[in-house]
């Protein structure tokens, strides 16, 4: 694996044309099973879609719920989907998973989940989605070239409530966020918090990228007015 | 613990050995060094095992799962053992994934499950065959010392048992063929195997299942040529093969034990209280799955 090309999700980026959806399921070491899905950003508030492909943290709490030792990280740090022969089919990777990207195949009694394409990263090319992105919401590639041409900024930590997640794959987010914050509150129903859904929004997750690519503000206080208004 | 564990495991087996083979009295001189080998492999299992076992999330299942299976009630041993059919015998899991897959699988664990259900009991000194007094072409089987069955060294029941080992080879070969194109050929494995992990553990079993038949080769048609040598190689390579086991790919045969908790877990769990999405309502889990989950990580 070529250890200067990183991948990078740039929500605002995305069109929703499922295209690496599509393109995923050729992936040699998953085929014909797309380990890539499409998630509203926030569907109260618009149709805005978002990628989701493992975030290959660096201490991957999948790896360390599984009671088969399935699930294993290479030397570059990337993690890999359960082994066949010693995944359980237990869920616990599934369940644990601050970014949801495990998927049960109950068929197969499997956990399967994105790899980067593993059969092409190791080999320096681009993983699937990457290549097949038109709107560059996926993007693999070197970090200098991320950081001379969008106006985003690529961050790799995450906090989940107490729990801090740094990630081998970057999210494009606003310039000056250091760690995307993410609150179960960000995912309750609307209609349970009898509350206006735009009040909701504030700078962080979920919906930081979009007000990034709209306002060019670095400051999140005076983000979160805007959003707000 | 697992030290102790595996210190126990060796002396069980030691023990069996000894009341198996009558105090020593069947025990066949010439097979010492494998049943040495097998003695520090069972310790070594049970070394791994103990050490796997006592991981938080693999602590959580067996715990769980022997709390489910002695808990009141019916249906606990009915699921067991349908789950050991399913997975550990049948393998149903690999077929529904691929069947190349799983014929291969059958072929290389239920030759390698043949080949081990003959050898142990013989290096153990557990089964031995006795000439009967008075007619030395008829073959009396003794198992633990008493005679069970006999039959005439040239009849057909004959062929059987003294093939049976040449038999299981001839399975695992078919097996090690297929899962060998599928090294080769299939992309996907061959970004992500590894030599250790995926390669060795098959040659290991080739090595066994070659030299094996080898040694029948040499003193069918060969007059016994070469037989000293193929047997150390043998030996060696059996000897290597059990000590793989418990530290590699190998282990995974004991880690699907894990599966049968599993399968009374997910049971046990679809009957009680249910944990729901709180943002959709949607039933994702059972409320005993994330509760317990949250005590595995740290």
């Amino acid at each position: 694996m070529n250890d200067a090309l990183e991948f990078f999700i740039d929500p605002s980026r995305c069109i929703g044309c499922q295209a690496c959806v599509q393109a995923c399921g050729e992936c040699d070491t998953h085929r014909g099973t797309a380990m890539i899905h499409l998630d509203y950003v926030h569907r109260p508030t618009g149709v805005q879609t978002t990628p989701v492909v493992c975030m290959h943290c660096e201490d991957p709490t999948c790896a360390k719920v599984c009671p088969a030792d399935a699930i294993k990280q290479d030397e570059q740090g990337v993690v890999l989907s359960a082994a066949k022969p010693r995944c359980v089919a237990c869920s616990n990777c599934v369940l644990a998973c601050p970014f949801g990207v495990p998927k049960m195949q109950t068929s197969f009694d499997l956990m399967m989940k994105c790899d980067m394409c593993y059969d092409r990263t190791s080999i320096g090319r681009k993983p699937m989605c990457a290549t097949v992105c038109p709107s560059g919401a996926l993007f693999y590639g070197p970090r200098d070239y991320v950081e001379k041409f969008r106006r985003e900024q690529p961050v790799n930590e995450f906090q989940f409530g107490a729990q801090t997640v740094r990630t081998k794959v970057n999210m494009m987010t606003a310039p000056g966020v250091k760690a995307l914050p993410f609150d179960v509150a960000d995912f309750l129903p609307f209609e349970a918090l009898d509350e206006d859904p735009l009040a909701l929004a504030r700078a962080g997750a979920p919906d930081v990228a979009d007000a990034a690519v709209w306002h060019e503000l670095h400051d999140p206080k005076a983000e979160l007015e805007l959003i707000c208004e | 613990m697992p030290w102790m564990v595996a210190v126990g495991a060796a002396c069980v087996v030691c023990a069996a050995v000894i009341a198996g083979s009558r105090g020593l009295k069947h025990f066949d001189a010439a097979l010492l060094y494998y049943a040495i080998g097998s003695v520090l492999a069972a310790a070594a299992v049970a070394y791994r095992f103990t050490v796997w076992a006592q991981r938080p999330p693999s602590r959580m299942y067996f715990k769980r799962g022997l709390e489910l299976l002695l808990r009141r009630g019916t249906g606990r041993l009915p699921a067991v053992a349908l789950a050991t059919a399913d997975k550990i015998v049948a393998q149903n899991f690999i077929r529904r994934r691929s069947v190349y897959r799983w014929v291969m699988h059958l072929c290389l664990s239920g030759g390698c499950t043949l080949a081990f259900a003959i050898t142990f009991p013989l290096v153990f000194g557990w089964v031995h065959f006795a000439p009967l007094t008075g007619d030395a072409e008829t073959y009396r089987v003794m198992v633990l010392g008493f005679g069970v069955d006999s039959f005439h060294v040239a009849g057909v029941k004959a062929f059987v048992m003294f093939n049976l080992l040449n038999l299981s080879a001839l399975i695992v070969l078919v097996g090690l063929i297929m899962a060998a194109v599928r090294r080769f050929t299939d992309a996907g494995e061959r970004a992500t195997q590894k030599f250790w992990e995926d390669i060795l553990p098959l040659l290991l079993i080739f090595a066994v299942t070659a030299t094996g038949l080898m040694l029948t080769v040499s003193y069918k048609f060969l007059g016994g040529r070469g037989h000293s040598l193929i047997a150390v190689v043998h030996l060696v390579s059996v000897l290597a093969l059990l000590f793989y086991i418990p530290f590699g790919k190998l282990f995974h045969m004991f880690q699907r034990t894990c599966s049968l908790c599993v399968s009374l877990y997910k049971k046990a769990g679809a009957r009680g209280p249910r944990a729901h999405c709180m943002c959709c309502g949607e039933d994702f889990a059972s409320r005993m799955h994330v509760d317990d989950l949250k005590t595995v990580p740290d």
